[in-house]
């Protein structure tokens, strides 16, 4: 089974620096890409390959750079999304802290493919150690001519910036990542113009995951054909998952597209803890729907995942066990998402604090048996195409679907007056 | 008033952006290495640097969750709350805290050497319960480890 993002860090997670990356075939994409083909040639392979995004949309990532106007002057963006913030996800904090050249070399690669003038790597403030590995990483590159002028000896200049953040869930958001980046407050930007066409300071600008870039090399050095047989479905390549909560081996782990849930939780996370019994799972981070025991050979891919009623999102599962409650489990997520909303649109300003506090009422013991019409109305009216971005909806995800599945323990709350979990915890 | 050092360091970010106001969050990040917290004095010395109003510079600051706007301890300690924490029980080491320090969330001890606040998901979801004091992580945590591990910090 080929491991391609992950098969060179070291089982510590040390990061693979530049001699050793280079040891490994490191940059030679690079070399081959400048040398032997036009910028047009790498979006096209990216393209075929069907390379979709891994920060939990799954945008085809070749689709996205198509729509970049290439015969405009002036500066041009491409950023790496780091700013990985979504609760239960901690995939590219293994690709940041351990192989930082392969994402710097697949950034120049899509900045070639561009023709971006200058490159961000926007990563989240609490990840310290992948900030002084991608701080050491961009110093070397450039010592190694791998960028700033005329890399390589061709005729393509490309300067890259690390951003640290300062905390705000939003900024994963691509418009207000640009925002956040511009020195401002990080408020998602009405669509369209899209980035692509109208980003950064107003210039063409591409907006990728770490997990996505980490790609671009390995498909410019062995074509989308091997990029597509990694797979065991029709979505191409690896896919790094994760599973935390109560298993025996929390992780995450490089495997085939496309590997059922029952898989990743039975062989890599070595199944649930003793006295524990497996109820749920967001299967790709907090804004993803709740699948159950009955969806364990769902194919953990786009498609498979979309087809039993959720998302593949990030790809890092959260489990619910029987002895954590799905009310509270579920206000814990909307105390996040209420905290993180940004405020701009009402929905999600008012809808969920609201939303909160009704289920913080439940797990109290003061809830209502209208209360549950009331979370309903408000998945409904907090859902895509009511508000101005992502965050609501995604928010709506966990809690229509543990309606759903768990309502007899929303039933309970109410009408025992309490949380019938002995391990209730607030 | 910005000192020499701020100064420098805020004209360095001003070098690498179109506009002035671009280096906004980079000023904030400077000022609160320098001193901790970022004062309404700070605020209208970043706002006349960068050709902004106060309250601009201020709707920036107070967006961001590790921008701070009060003064703070010595060592922060950012308790992740998201939802592996929670079942993984980071509940019990918030209580561990509140016992050791007597203090809740957004509170400074009275020696001023830790400030106490909740933090969205480290991304250390695997080794959950987690959180950070300053720039270290501490991970796969029981409520019985905190006080050795505070000992460390003064």
């Amino acid at each position: 089974m080929e491991r391609p993002l992950t098969q060179h860090i070291p089982d510590n997670g040390a990061a693979l620096h530049l001699r050793e990356y280079e040891a490994v075939g490191g940059y030679s994409a690079l070399r081959k890409a400048l040398r032997d083909m036009e910028p047009a040639q790498v979006s096209t392979l990216v393209k075929e390959a069907n390379l979709k995004g891994r920060g939990g949309a799954g945008f085809a990532t070749g689709m996205k750079w198509s729509f970049v106007p290439m015969n405009v002057p002036g500066p041009k963006y491409l950023i790496a999304n780091a700013d990985e913030m979504e609760p239960g996800t901690f995939k590219d904090r293994w690709l940041l802290e351990g192989n930082p050249h392969q994402l710097l070399e697949g950034m120049i690669l899509a900045s070639y493919a561009i023709q971006a003038t200058d490159a961000f790597v926007f990563l989240r403030w609490a990840y310290k150690d992948a900030a002084r590995e991608m701080r050491r990483a961009i110093a070397d590159a450039y010592t190694a001519g791998y960028l700033g002028k005329n890399i390589l000896g061709s005729a393509f200049s490309l300067e890259m910036q690390l951003h640290t953040g300062v905390g705000r869930y939003m900024c994963g958001e691509e418009t207000a990542l640009l925002n956040s980046l511009e020195g401002k407050r990080a408020t998602p930007r009405a669509k369209p113009p899209f980035p692509q066409v109208s980003g950064l300071f107003g210039k063409p600008t591409i907006v990728n995951n770490v997990e996505t870039l980490s790609w671009i090399s390995h498909i410019v050095n062995n074509g989308e054909a091997w990029f597509k047989s990694l797979s065991y479905t029709a979505d191409g390549g690896t896919k790094i998952y994760g599973v935390s909560g109560r298993v025996n081996k929390p992780g995450a782990w490089e495997l085939p597209m496309g590997i059922t849930m029952r898989e990743l939780l039975e062989e890599h996370a070595g199944g649930m803890r003793n006295g524990y019994r497996f109820r749920g799972a967001l299967p790709g981070g907090a804004s993803t729907d709740f699948l159950t025991d009955a969806h364990l050979d769902v194919k953990m891919d786009f498609a498979g995942v979309a087809a039993a009623g959720s998302r593949l999102g990030t790809g890092t599962m959260v489990v619910l066990d029987d002895r954590t409650c799905p009310v509270g489990f579920v206000h814990n997520l909307e105390h996040f998402f209420a905290q993180e909303s940004c405020g701009f649109c009402t929905p999600c300003r008012e809808g969920l604090p609201w939303t909160e506090k009704i289920l913080w009422s439940l797990e109290n013991g003061t809830g209502e048996p209208s209360d549950l019409e009331l979370l309903e109305r408000h998945a409904r009216l907090l859902g895509p195409g009511n508000t101005f971005c992502a965050l609501a909806p995604g928010a709506m995800e966990p809690l229509q679907s543990a309606l759903k599945y768990f309502r007899e323990d929303f039933e309970q709350h109410i009408k025992e007056k309490k949380c019938p979990y002995a391990h209730h915890q607030h | 008033m910005l000192s020499a050092i701020e100064i420098e360091k805020i004209s360095h970010e001003l070098r690498h952006v179109p506009v002035k106001k671009a280096a906004c969050i980079e000023a904030l990040k400077i000022v609160q290495q320098e001193r901790r917290w970022v004062s309404d004095e700070s605020v209208a010395d970043i706002a006349a640097m960068l050709e902004m109003s106060a309250a601009e510079v201020d709707s920036v600051a107070t967006f961001y969750n590790l921008i701070f706007r009060k003064p703070v301890g010595r060592h922060i300690i950012l308790l992740c709350d998201s939802i592996s924490c929670y079942v993984m029980g980071y509940t019990a080491l918030r209580q561990r805290l509140h016992e050791i320090l007597l203090i809740g969330y957004g509170q400074t001890t009275a020696d001023e050497r830790f400030t106490l606040l909740p933090n969205a998901c480290l991304g250390t979801c695997d080794h959950a319960p987690a959180l950070m004091i300053d720039e270290d992580l501490y991970r796969d945590l029981q409520p019985e480890d905190l006080e050795q591990i505070l000992e460390k910090y003064h």
